[in-house]
C-alpha cells in the first residue's frame, strides 16, 4: 500500500517528534534498504517477498532511492550479478525465500567463501513439498551452514531497523561477512504495525563511510586472484582452503560483540522505540523457573500468554533468538542460568534429529551449562499456520510438566490434528 | 484492545480497506496491526482481513479468532461463510446490504448492528460495486472506533488521484451518512 505519514506524533519525549507510519514488513525492508543507500539492488519476485522488491523498484523508479537495479532471470543471476558489484565496491543488496534460495545455493555459498558484505532478507517460508507458498522458517534453517550471518525479526520495526544496521555488521572489518535478515513471510511479510521512522540524516551518520571492497577488487591497478581453485591435496591446496575456513568462522564469532555494539550504538541514536536485544532477549526470566523459546514473529503472541501465566501465578519467562547464526552460546546459556524446564518452539523442522533446528542447537548449549534441564521440542507455524496466544498456553502448560516428568523424545507437533 | 475481522470477496479490497483502517488508527494516535488472511485469493472467492487497534502497543501479530466487530463488505457472502464465528458476546455487525433489519439473519452474540446499502451507492458513484471504502464509514458510524477526519485523511494521501480520490471520499461520507446503526436490547450478552 502507498506510504503514509503523520504530520504530529503523539508523543511526549523530548527528541523531534518521529514521523510515525503504518507499513507492511516487506515495506519495512524496503525502506531499511533505502535509508542504507546501497549502490546496486538485483531482484526476481517470488511469493512471499514480492511486494519487498516492489517497494524497492517503486522507491528507485520516483527517485527516492540512488542504486542501479538489475531485473534479472533467475536468483542465481541475482546473487551472481550483486557479487560482481561488491567486487567492483558497491554495496548490494537483495531479498528471496524458499525455492528462489534454493536456485541461489550455489553462488550463496560463494558469497560467505568470498567474504563479500552483501545483505539479502529472507522472507521466511516453507520447504516444498507439499506445494507451499505459506510462511515457516525451513527455508533460512536449510542454508544455516552456509557461513552467512543470519537474523530473525519480531516486529516491522525490528525489520526496519536490523535491515539497516546489517549493512554496517556485514561490511565491519572484523567480520566482512554476507548478512541474511530473516522476516516471517505472511505475518510480518504482509502485516502492517505503526512504526517509528528513522531520519535520514542520522542514519548516515550511524552508517558512516562507505568501505565496501577494501579487502578485495576489480582493480587493474592491483591485480589479484579472486575465488581460486585451491589445489586439491597437493602443494599448499588444503592450507589455502582451511585458511578461508578459518577466517569465515573467526569472521562469525567476532560478529557476535560486534551486533551487540551495533544495536547498543542504533537504540542510543534513536531511542527506545529501536532497542532491541542483539543476540537473545530475556524476557520475564529473573525469578522464572522455567523458560519457553521463540524465534521471530511468534514471539509478540509468546509473550503475551507469558503476562497471562505469571498474572496466574505460573513462574515461567521467555527467550527469544534474534541472532540464529552465529549462535549465540554465552548469551543463551545466560538466559538459561536459572531455568530449570525448557520449551523450544521451532517453525521448522530438522529431519536428522526429529525435532525443531533451534531446540537441536540449544541441545548443545545446555551440554554445556553442566547440569540437566529438560527440554521439550515444540513444532508449529509451518505453511503458514498461525501460532496464537492459546498454542503459547499449551506449550506453557507442557513445558512446566517438565519439571515433574522427563520429556518426550518426540516433538509436540502444534497446529496438528491428532 | 479492539479486534476487527473484515469479510469480503476477492476484488473488493477488503485487505485495502484494513490497511486504510489501520493508518486511519494510527492517524487517531492509537496503535494498530493488521493481518490479511492466506489463501490463494482470488476475484470473487471469499477472503478475510484482521485489524487490532489499542491504546498500547500491539504484540501479537496473529489471525483474530474472537472479534469485538464483524464488518462484512458483500452482500451474500453471509450465505456460504460463517461470517459470525466467534463474535464476542454483544459485538457490533456491520453489513453490506439492501435489506430492512428485520429481514437479516443475526445470531445471540450480535449487540449492535450497522447497514448500508454499499452496493447500491458503489454502483451510483463508482459504477462498480466496490464497497470498502464506503464500509469504513459504515464501520466508523457503527463503532465510533476511528474518527471520519482519519479516514479521510488516509484517503487523500493513499494512491487515490483526481476523480479516484474525489469518488472515494465521497463513499467514505455516504457510508458515514446512510448507514442505519440498530442496538439489539434482548440480545444474551453474557
Amino acid at each position: 500500500m502507498n506510504t503514509t505519514t503523520l504530520d504530529t506524533a503523539p508523543t511526549t519525549e523530548k527528541r523531534p517528534a518521529p514521523q510515525l507510519m503504518l507499513c507492511e514488513g516487506n515495506e519495512a525492508a524496503a525502506l531499511g534498504v533505502a535509508l542504507a543507500r546501497p549502490d546496486m539492488v538485483a531482484v526476481y519476485p517470488i511469493t512471499p517477498q514480492t511486494s519487498l522488491v516492489e517497494k524497492l523498484a517503486k522507491l528507485i523508479a520516483d527517485g527516492r532511492m540512488d542504486a542501479d537495479i538489475v531485473d534479472a532471470e533467475g536468483e542465481h543471476s541475482v546473487l551472481s550479478v550483486l557479487q560482481g558489484g561488491a567486487l567492483a565496491g558497491a554495496r548490494t543488496y537483495t531479498a528471496t525465500c524458499g525455492p528462489g534460495l534454493a536456485f541461489m545455493f550455489e553462488p550463496y555459498f560463494r558469497t560467505s567463501g568470498m567474504r563479500l558484505p552483501l545483505v539479502m532478507t529472507i522472507v521466511t517460508r516453507d520447504g516444498i513439498t507439499p506445494q507451499s507458498v505459506w510462511g515457516g522458517h525451513q527455508d533460512a534453517m536449510t542454508v544455516r551452514e552456509a557461513g552467512w550471518i543470519q537474523m530473525y525479526c519480531e516486529t516491522v520495526q525490528e525489520v526496519l531497523d536490523t535491515t539497516v544496521m546489517a549493512f554496517r555488521l556485514a561490511e565491519h572489518h572484523d567480520v566482512m561477512l554476507p548478512v541474511n535478515v530473516c522476516l516471517d513471510g505472511n505475518y510480518l511479510s504482509y502485516g502492517t504495525s505503526r512504526i517509528e521512522m528513522p531520519d535520514q540524516a542520522e542514519v548516515d551518520d550511524f552508517m558512516g563511510h562507505k568501505d565496501v571492497n577494501w579487502h578485495v577488487a576489480l582493480d587493474p591497478l592491483r591485480p589479484m586472484a579472486v575465488d581460486p581453485l585451491t589445489g586439491g591435496s597437493g602443494g599448499n591446496g588444503p592450507e589455502t582452503f582451511v585458511r578461508y575456513r578459518r577466517g569465515q568462522c573467526a569472521g562469525m564469532k567476532n560478529a557476535l560483540h560486534v551486533i551487540t555494539e551495533m544495536h547498543e550504538d542504533w537504540a542510543r541514536r534513536f531511542g527506545e522505540a529501536h532497542r532491541f536485544a542483539p543476540l537473545v532477549e530475556e524476557y520475564r526470566l529473573d525469578d522464572a523457573e522455567y523458560a519457553i523459546m521463540t524465534l521471530g514473529s511468534m514471539t509478540g503472541a509468546a509473550k503475551d500468554a507469558v503476562d497471562e501465566a505469571r498474572a496466574a501465578g505460573e513462574k515461567v519467562g521467555l527467550i527469544k533468538i534474534k541472532t540464529f547464526s552465529p549462535f549465540p552460546v554465552e548469551a543463551l546459556q545466560h538466559a538459561l542460568r536459572g531455568v530449570r524446564a525448557l520449551g523450544v518452539v521451532d517453525r521448522s523442522v530438522n529431519f536428522r534429529w526429529n525435532c525443531g533446528p533451534m531446540f537441536q542447537e540449544t541441545l548443545g548449549v545446555l551440554y554445556r551449562l553442566g547440569r540437566q534441564v529438560p527440554a521439550q521440542s515444540f513444532i508449529g507455524g509451518l505453511a503458514g499456520a498461525d501460532l496464537t496466544v492459546t498454542t503459547f498456553h499449551r506449550v506453557i502448560d507442557e513445558t512446566r510438566a517438565l519439571l515433574e516428568r522427563a520429556p518426550s523424545d518426540e516433538p509436540v507437533w502444534l497446529n496438528a490434528k491428532d | 484492545m479492539y479486534e476487527v475481522r473484515i469479510h469480503g470477496r476477492g476484488g473488493q479490497g477488503a485487505v485495502l480497506a484494513a490497511q486504510l483502517l489501520a493508518t486511519a488508527l494510527v492517524f487517531d494516535g492509537k496503535y494498530a496491526v493488521s493481518i490479511p488472511a492466506f489463501g490463494f485469493e482470488r476475484r470473487g472467492a471469499p477472503v478475510v482481513s484482521f485489524i487490532r487497534a489499542s491504546e498500547q502497543p500491539i504484540r501479537q501479530l496473529t489471525n483474530i479468532y474472537a472479534p469485538d466487530c464483524i464488518v462484512c463488505v458483500d452482500p451474500a457472502l453471509a450465505r456460504t461463510v460463517n461470517i459470525f464465528a466467534g463474535l464476542k458476546p454483544g459485538g457490533t455487525l456491520v453489513q453490506a446490504t439492501s435489506r430492512p433489519l428485520a429481514e437479516i439473519d443475526v445470531p445471540d452474540s450480535v449487540g449492535t448492528v450497522g447497514l448500508c446499502d454499499a452496493v447500491r451507492i458503489a454502483t451510483e458513484i463508482f459504477g462498480r460495486p466496490i464497497t470498502n471504502t464506503l464500509m469504513l464509514g459504515a464501520f466508523a458510524r457503527s463503532t465510533g472506533q476511528v474518527s471520519l477526519e482519519a479516514l479521510k485523511k488516509v484517503i487523500e494521501q493513499s494512491d487515490f488521484r483526481d476523480a479516484g480520490l474525489r469518488q472515494n471520499l465521497d463513499a467514505l461520507e455516504r457510508g458515514y451518512a446512510e448507514t442505519t446503526v440498530h442496538t439489539l436490547e434482548r440480545r444474551i450478552t453474557a
